[in-house]
């Protein structure tokens, strides 16, 4: 397992990128740690895959040195950077059983027979699939075969890093979860260094110690899902992150309060700035009640375990999430939890207190 | 009105749709649930009239179209792949069911232009799809269905292939864009989370049969059987085998849930027990909230709410909880059972009980 | 259920059974016809039973051409579908490179069999042809109009010239529809150039080589107008493969009978070969399921 150091990398696709817009992928300067467990978060577009190849080997980038264990990999193949990769679509090799499909990385480097069986029936035990050593790889389920796909990065047990692209995307809802908490348990088991790409951000935020939110090429966070959640740094992350996203909504700022059309908000510590700003919080920290400020309604949602309520607040369409069992009065009116205020400066956060 | 009677379609030895009673009424929107190999795109394949049923009459506005073809029933179909020209704009891609029936042009037009401005393509007509997002694609495909007018629209897992984010935006707008038009909409997915923010009605598929069909919340709130109960559960629903006895549900390790209101009527013996992972909780509400010790084997932390993976007497159950809750792998926690939110299944998995009867 | 039958329908088929009868029942029993009778001309017939038949199956002249013809089809399988792929595995799968490859690829495939005979035969020849020329100037001695292995190696050469690029096309349909996370992971799992053929490119190519392989079978057996325009069939009976003996005795000797018999057994034995090679390979197929 390695720590993985992405020192000022730059990828474009096009020969001659003069401006920064023809980079696919922005600088990237970060440092992630041995054993952790990443998630590349973003729309389709956004750069993370090609992050991801990056790190794979199979891009080389335009600028920049990657790092694992400080030994610069940079211009190594993907072969030679001793990673494991689990694609979109489970790739299995049709002809052979499952115990051979697993043995297969091990043989190519010519392990002994006997180190063979022994680690690929511990890995067949590990995921569950001791029972179908003997059978054949075709038959299996999607959900199967993507857990060959990672068994054969177990099997090898110094791969510097496990790589995972949108793996859950062929699925069942049903047997996401259970992939999903068997992945989770075999990282706090055996430590390896995982980066998960995906688009959805349950997974990410499941699955990942780190979320790195990117877009348009750029990374906009790093970051706990708490600290994605509470205090999303860029307004991009608090709508993309959240579902539904987080309300934005502009203010005029004065000393210590926010203007919203003729709403007052208190914001104490928040001081006036140029730029365009704008208040941000979670449908989660709005309440619905008697009380502050009149909104009306345009639709109720009810998903079962809570409701979501659409409304216009001073011209501005904001959601508010509203429990199982909570009302909705005749004249609803909402108050924004203060912990939940966050402050944007031209769509970055500003820290207001302390 | 779609009316499907007692609908089979059998191939080869094995039954892809078995004995299918359903009737959609003109406006509404229709969600087919289940997971893959459930039957949805078989049924669809049925409704739309690609494929024949082995038995059972589809009926069409009150006509026997059982055998009629896909081309001379009133049907458009949106697809998980985004179909389209790859070589036509995004308005004649639109256009193109209208052109075939011989439309004229300033109807053509005008019909365009209201469907892009309602799928939100109007500034990329112009273009060709293979110069669009997947999210514009699919809303191009989507005009298409829509502008063709057809009775019936079918729409097969038509977000799978999108982004989360746009998936979402996509899903919100649609509603809106069914209401607009007098068509049956029929809606796929295998998403529970789906229908419930699509709302209408659904109909639970599980191997080829309709569990139950009605309302989307009612079906959701009301399960006839575990079978629909399941299908419709996101993340997946907590069962476990009970006793009844001196009025309470009893569990393996003589942990035990009081049986309240019309559950306390039923007979005592055994059932099974069934609840939302939202109904398990880590602080104790009311007095009456069954208390459970169980051991953790993930967490898994969305931010808002937390993901707890509990063992149970030998039962993997989900508990789904507000804030940040980080337990070690191992650790043993006490959670809460709400009883005014359980769900009783007979020894058949029929439901034994409405908990609304109750909750009132 | 109430049907409705209407009879109608069914002539709707009836222009469909007419052009199946004129163009292939009534040929094949006119051949039957023939297999069983004896002529001398004139339209006076005699029956003669199995005789045409026992005759054919017993001559030595039928069993040379059958096994010259066997040969010929294994010898142009075991040199076509190996190199088939082989080119397969080596065409670009992006770029220019990839349309260049095809139209080159689909060239030979469009010249006429006879022009190709001819092209072969011309190009051959030690006075004019470049190909025969050549060698006779290396000192190589080269002549398909006498030496019976110079004519074999010119059919076959032909043929391998003619038609490979019909397996290639369909081995590279196989394998451009691999996707590329496949050879990906396979470079993560260390695989050799030979494991990533044997494991991924061949299981994936199945079921267009069993295609190929059919239908160079059926051809080859029925190899025609080639070595009739190069060799035709000699010297002596070297390449006098079945169909050119069986034209030789319809046409060059009008014996009818036994070119009936021999059409007949000729007819039977593709039919039971490519059921042969059919069942074997989607037996193995399936086996691999």
């Amino acid at each position: 397992m390695a720590r993985i150091e992405l020192d000022h990398i730059r990828h474009a696709y096009m020969a001659n990128p003069q401006s920064a817009d023809d980079y696919a992928l922005k600088e990237v300067h970060h440092q992630w740690s041995d054993g952790g467990a990443y998630a590349l978060l973003g729309p389709s577009g956004c750069g993370k895959t090609t992050l991801l190849n990056i790190i794979s080997g199979l891009l080389k980038p335009s600028e920049g040195q990657i790092r694992f264990n400080g030994t610069d990999v940079t211009n190594l193949s993907t072969e030679e950077r001793n990673i494991a990769q689990v694609f979109q679509f489970p790739v299995v090799y049709d002809t052979m059983t499952v115990f051979d499909n697993l043995a297969f990385p091990l043989r190519n480097r010519g392990l002994p027979e006997a180190d063979v069986k022994k680690r690929v029936t511990e890995t067949l035990e590990m995921l569950d699939l001791s029972d179908r050593a003997n059978k054949r790889a075709r038959g299996l389920t999607a959900d199967q075969k993507q857990k060959i796909s990672l068994g054969r990065g177990l099997v090898r047990r110094d791969v510097n890093a496990i790589l995972f692209d949108e793996p859950l995307t062929v699925i069942d809802p049903h047997l996401k979860w259970v992939l999903r908490s068997e992945l989770k348990k075999l990282h706090r088991r055996f430590g390896f260094t995982m980066v998960y790409v995906t688009h959805d951000q349950t997974e990410a935020l499941t699955f990942a110690d780190k979320v790195v939110v990117m877009y348009e090429g750029e990374i906009v966070q790093i970051g706990t899902p708490d600290e994605l959640f509470r205090k999303p740094a860029h307004t991009f992350v608090g709508y993309f992150i959240g579902s539904p996203g987080m309300n934005i909504v502009p203010i005029k700022l004065d000393q210590g309060r926010a203007r919203l059309g003729e709403h007052v908000i208190d914001m104490p510590g928040a001081t006036p700035m140029p730029g365009k700003m704008e208040l941000g919080i979670r449908p989660e920290f709005v309440t619905l009640g008697r009380e502050g400020m009149p909104v009306s309604i345009s639709k109720v949602e009810d998903i079962g375990r809570h409701r979501i309520v659409r409304a216009q607040l001073a011209d501005h369409d904001i959601a508010v999430v509203v429990p199982e069992d909570g009302d909705i009065p005749a004249d609803p009116r909402v108050t924004f939890v203060p912990e939940g205020i966050n402050l944007y400066a031209d769509s970055r956060r500003v820290e207001t207190r302390g | 009105m779609l009316e499907l009677k007692g609908v089979t379609k059998m191939v080869g030895a094995e039954t892809h749709i078995s004995d299918i009673n359903l009737t959609l009424e003109p406006g509404t929107l229709n969600v087919l649930l289940g997971p893959t190999l459930s039957g949805k795109t078989s049924l669809m394949r049925l409704m739309a009239g690609l494929d024949r049923p082995t038995s059972g009459q589809v009926f069409f506005r009150g006509k026997d179209v059982t055998g009629v073809s896909v081309q001379k029933r009133d049907v458009a179909m949106v697809y998980q792949q985004f179909i389209n020209y790859p070589a036509l704009t995004v308005y004649e891609n639109i256009a193109s069911p209208m052109r075939v029936a011989g439309v004229d042009k300033a109807t053509i037009d005008r019909e365009v232009r209201k469907a892009a401005e309602l799928l939100k393509l109007t500034p990329m007509l112009k273009r060709t799809p293979l110069n669009l997002s997947g999210g514009q694609q699919q809303r191009t495909a989507l005009a298409r269905a829509i502008v063709k007018n057809a009775g019936l629209v079918l729409l097969d897992e038509p977000l799978a292939n999108l982004d989360y984010k746009l998936r979402e935006e996509l899903r919100l707008e649609l509603p809106r864009i069914f209401a607009e038009s007098g068509a049956i909409f029929v809606y796929a997915t295998t998403e529970p989370s789906e229908a419930l923010l699509l709302g209408g009605n659904t109909a639970t598929l599980s191997e080829g049969r309709v569990t139950q069909f009605g309302p989307t919340i009612d079906v959701y709130r009301e399960p006839a059987d575990i079978l629909t109960a399941e299908t419709f559960a996101d993340p997946p629903l907590n069962v476990i085998d009970v006793v009844k006895r001196n009025g309470r549900f009893v569990m393996e390790d003589e942990a035990s849930v009081p049986a309240q209101g019309a559950l306390a009527s039923l007979a005592d013996g055994p059932y099974r027990m069934a609840f939302h992972p939202h109904q398990l909780r880590l602080e104790r509400l009311g007095e009456d909230h069954a208390p459970i010790k169980a051991r953790v084997t993930v967490t898994e932390i969305t931010g808002s709410e937390s993901f707890i993976h509990l063992d149970f007497a030998g039962q993997k159950w989900v508990a789904l909880v507000h804030g940040i809750h980080e337990f070690e792998p191992d650790a043993m926690v006490e959670a809460y059972i709400d009883p005014r939110h359980i769900m009783i299944f007979d020894a058949q998995d029929r439901r034994a009980m409405a908990p609304s009867s109750l909750a009132a | 259920m109430e049907k409705t039958y209407n009879n109608k329908a069914w002539f709707l088929v009836l222009p469909v059974l007419v052009l199946v009868a004129f163009s292939a029942v009534i040929p094949l029993m006119t051949v039957v016809n023939y297999s069983v009778q004896d002529t001398f001309g004139n339209n006076v017939f005699f029956w003669a039973g199995t005789e045409w038949f026992e005759q054919v199956l017993t001559s030595s002249r039928f069993h040379g051409a059958l096994i010259r013809s066997l040969s010929f089809s294994l010898v142009i399988l075991a040199i076509q579908i190996p190199l088939g792929i082989f080119v397969a595995l080596n065409m670009p799968r992006k770029g220019i490179g990839v349309p260049i490859c095809l139209v080159l690829m689909a060239l030979p495939l469009l010249i006429p069999w006879n022009v190709v005979g001819t092209i072969w035969q011309v190009f051959g020849r030690g006075d004019i042809g470049l190909l025969g020329y050549t060698l006779r100037t290396l000192g190589i001695s080269y002549n398909y109009a006498t030496d019976p292995w110079h004519a074999w190696i010119t059919v076959v050469v032909m043929d391998v010239w003619h038609w490979t690029s019909l397996v290639v096309l369909l081995c590279y349909a196989g394998l451009v529809s691999i996707p590329d996370a496949y050879y990906q992971a396979a470079k993560i799992d260390g695989a050799s150039r030979w494991s990533v053929f044997r494991y991924i490119q061949l299981p994936k190519m199945n079921r267009v080589l069993l295609i190929a392989v059919l239908l160079r079978f059926m051809d080859s057996f029925m190899i025609y107008t080639e070595p009739f325009v190069v060799t035709g069939g000699g010297p002596g009976s070297a390449t006098n493969f079945l169909s050119i003996d069986l034209v030789k005795m319809a046409i060059g000797q009008f014996d009818l009978g036994p070119a009936a018999a021999m059409s007949i057994v000729y007819f039977l034995i593709i039919l039971a070969l490519s059921w042969v090679f059919y069942t074997v390979m989607t037996n193995y197929d399936t086996a691999n399921r």
